[in-house]
């Protein structure tokens, strides 16, 4: 990847610089330092630690805008008396600016004069690859997802094994390349892997929705690794890739999966990175479940009987803007479904997102981080929880395994394919299968 | 120089000086930030976030919600007292009313002295805890830098010059009121060069950030 072999502490600064905009000048500007985003960065809340308070995360950008863009900055410069950004510093930032920060954007929320910390720590990211200080894990996730198109190395065999086997328990047909079809149909690795659950869910509703849909042998991988890492450049690459197989394809709706970071990277990043927009319409599949409720194309019979609670994938709500989806859905069947204390736009990270699951190095935070969703979990004591996010499901299983908390995670759109109301077209289906 | 001299300064040449270092100051700091300028945003948009910014501008005065509001208690119970004292101070009481009448030539009514008064002493007292917890707070100590104490001085020494100046406390009236004069004077000079400018750039920032989060549908 040429973009940290050849990183420098200059090329750094100047991918810093050239992030900074009137937006990042107002919210620098703007900042009396009075730590309010400390007490809403569950990295803080949990560990204590004073380093992980959000704006300081991005400390040394903001001295770059300060010795760059501003009159006293500039002056103080001229005089001297400005402490310049060295390497030293900013390989000191890495775990405060990867380890310690899922851009949940939780912050951005709270801070009262406005200040869109995440965003900012985002663009601090640009700047860390290109010094050659962003982590391993992500530097190696980011180099396969460019080399072989999946950050876990997932290639196209793989999805075939999981294509033939899904068709195989559905008894429906899983349409690959398919010209014309309406939707196309993204996955992430994690799902290929870990949930085949999702692909069948898919099949089942679409076939009930009476909807073409199709997956894409050339762009099927949603996740965004670039987005992660925070290099534009890489990132770019890898919607291109999404483009071009929807443009290929003529769809009229790509579908992002069930997965948090993919959803910003294509349907807010993407046409920013791409410099142009797109052709098609980007939805979420929680969005595109809604719209089908709504028109009345996905029927449901029974109920989840269990006490169940949604936890609220950070790049959906805040960051996204699904909000309300989600809970239509889960109305529809399920009668127990609670609230957590705090949710929608102000829930509570997984602690994972962000690029912090594919970062070795913050896997002890990462586990310490989840105890705030530990308790938030406890204090309401359900039964089963569910989210619309691979990773934030990995994290959520890992962290309740550690705390020995016997409680199922699952996917919402399994779950509504799950209680699909077995019209006379599946019943047949299922007869030929057996 | 006698008191009377040091008064009649800081009343003229002193006042116009600041006043200018801070108007042109704060146009530059504005010209500063809004030049840089930003890129138009090609996803398509749940909304154009004009709306979105302006009610955010609104809605960050007050707590995101319940739970924000309890773990950060003291931040918003003492930000609350000193902004809302400082404004109560510095446009409500009756001599500044008259100083901004001979500016401006038009003037507001004013509430009594007494009621100020309180204000004032609310105020400071505010901002001490604030001070103090800045120095003890593990957050606050480890984020505060040489800046953050020294803009609290600007902001208090014009309160309590002010405050003994008003009760004749101390030291001759004259001289008193002139060291008041003088300081706000300074603090207005620091101003545009400072974290102070907050006080005018919040609402371009607080502006952009319901701005960006409403474009994507999300109400920040």
């Amino acid at each position: 990847m040429s973009e940290t072999s050849q990183a420098t502490l200059e090329r750094g600064v100047q991918a810093l610089k050239e992030q900074i905009d009137s937006t990042t000048a107002a919210f620098f500007s703007s900042c009396t330092h009075c730590g309010m985003c400390a007490d809403a960065c569950l990295f803080h809340t949990e560990t204590g630690c004073p380093t992980y308070t959000p704006i300081h995360k991005v400390e040394p950008m903001r001295r770059i805008w300060e010795q760059e863009y501003t009159l006293v900055g500039r002056l103080k410069k001229l005089l001297g008396l400005s402490k310049k950004v060295t390497d030293k510093e900013l390989e000191k930032w890495q775990s405060l600016v990867y380890n310690s920060c899922t851009l949940c954007g939780r912050c951005s929320m709270v801070c009262p004069v406005g200040i869109d910390i995440t965003g900012l720590i985002r663009k601090m990211r640009e700047g860390m690859v290109a010094s050659g200080h962003a982590p391993e894990g992500l530097i190696g996730a980011s180099e396969r997802a460019v080399e072989i198109g999946s950050p876990m190395g997932v290639r196209l065999p793989a999805l075939q094994a999981q294509i033939k086997h899904a068709e195989q328990d559905t008894g429906l047909a899983i349409p690959v390349d398919e010209q014309g079809a309406e939707y196309m149909v993204l996955l992430s690795s994690m799902e290929i892997i870990n949930y085949p659950e999702y692909l069948q869910a898919i099949a089942k509703i679409f076939k009930q929705a009476d909807k073409r849909w199709t997956l894409c042998s050339e762009a099927f991988e949603a996740t965004n690794t670039g987005i992660q890492i925070g290099s534009s450049d890489i990132a770019a690459e890898l919607v291109e890739r999404v483009v071009a197989g929807a443009e290929k394809l003529g769809v009229k709706t790509v579908i992002s999966p069930e997965c948090g970071h993919a959803y910003t990277a294509l349907r807010w990043e993407g046409p920013n990175l791409v410099g142009r927009e797109f052709t098609f319409k980007v939805q979420h599949i929680l969005e595109v479940l809604d719209e089908f409720r709504g028109q009345g194309l996905i029927k449901t019979e029974g109920v989840e009987e269990a006490k169940l609670t949604f936890h609220d994938p950070c790049q959906l709500v805040r960051r996204g803007g699904v909000v309300e989806q989600p809970r239509n859905l889960l109305n529809m069947i399920a009668p127990n479904f609670v609230e957590m204390d705090d949710h929608g736009t102000m829930n509570w990270c997984c602690g994972a997102g962000g690029g912090v699951s594919a970062n070795e190095e913050a896997d002890k935070v990462r586990i310490k981080a989840f105890d705030r969703k530990k308790h938030q979990i406890k204090d309401l004591g359900v039964d089963t929880l569910v989210t619309a996010c691979a990773n934030c499901r990995i994290q959520l299983e890992d962290g309740l395994e550690i705390h020995d908390m016997d409680i199922p995670v699952q996917g919402l759109t399994e779950m509504i394919a799950d209680h699909l109301l077995v019209s006379n077209v599946s019943k047949n289906i299922e007869e030929q299968a057996s | 120089m006698n008191s009377a001299e040091f008064l009649l300064w800081v009343r003229g040449p002193g006042l116009q000086i600041a006043t200018v270092i801070f108007l042109i100051g704060m146009v530059l700091k504005l010209l500063e930030i809004l030049l840089l300028g930003r890129k138009k945003n090609l996803a398509v948009l749940r909304s154009s976030g004009v709306v979105e910014g302006f009610r955010t501008i609104f809605t960050r005065s007050l707590p995101a919600d319940k739970n924000t509001m309890k773990r950060s208690m003291f931040t918003f119970v003492t930000g609350y007292i000193f902004h809302i004292g400082l404004f109560v101070v510095i446009f409500l009481l009756t001599p500044h009313i008259s100083l901004f009448k001979s500016v401006f030539g038009f003037s507001w009514p004013s509430l009594s002295t007494p009621v100020v008064d309180f204000f004032a002493v609310a105020t400071m007292v505010s901002l001490l805890a604030i001070l103090f917890r800045r120095l003890t707070h593990p957050v606050l100590k480890f984020l505060s830098r040489g800046e953050d104490y020294f803009v609290w001085v600007l902001t208090f020494v014009p309160l309590l010059t002010g405050y003994m100046s008003y009760h004749h406390l101390f030291f001759d009236y004259n001289w008193m009121l002139a060291t008041h004069i003088l300081s706000a004077e300074i603090m207005l000079i620091f101003f545009p060069f400072t974290k102070l400018t907050h006080a005018f750039t919040l609402f371009i920032s607080r502006w952009y950030s319901g701005s960006i989060a409403g474009q994507k549908g999300v109400k920040s």
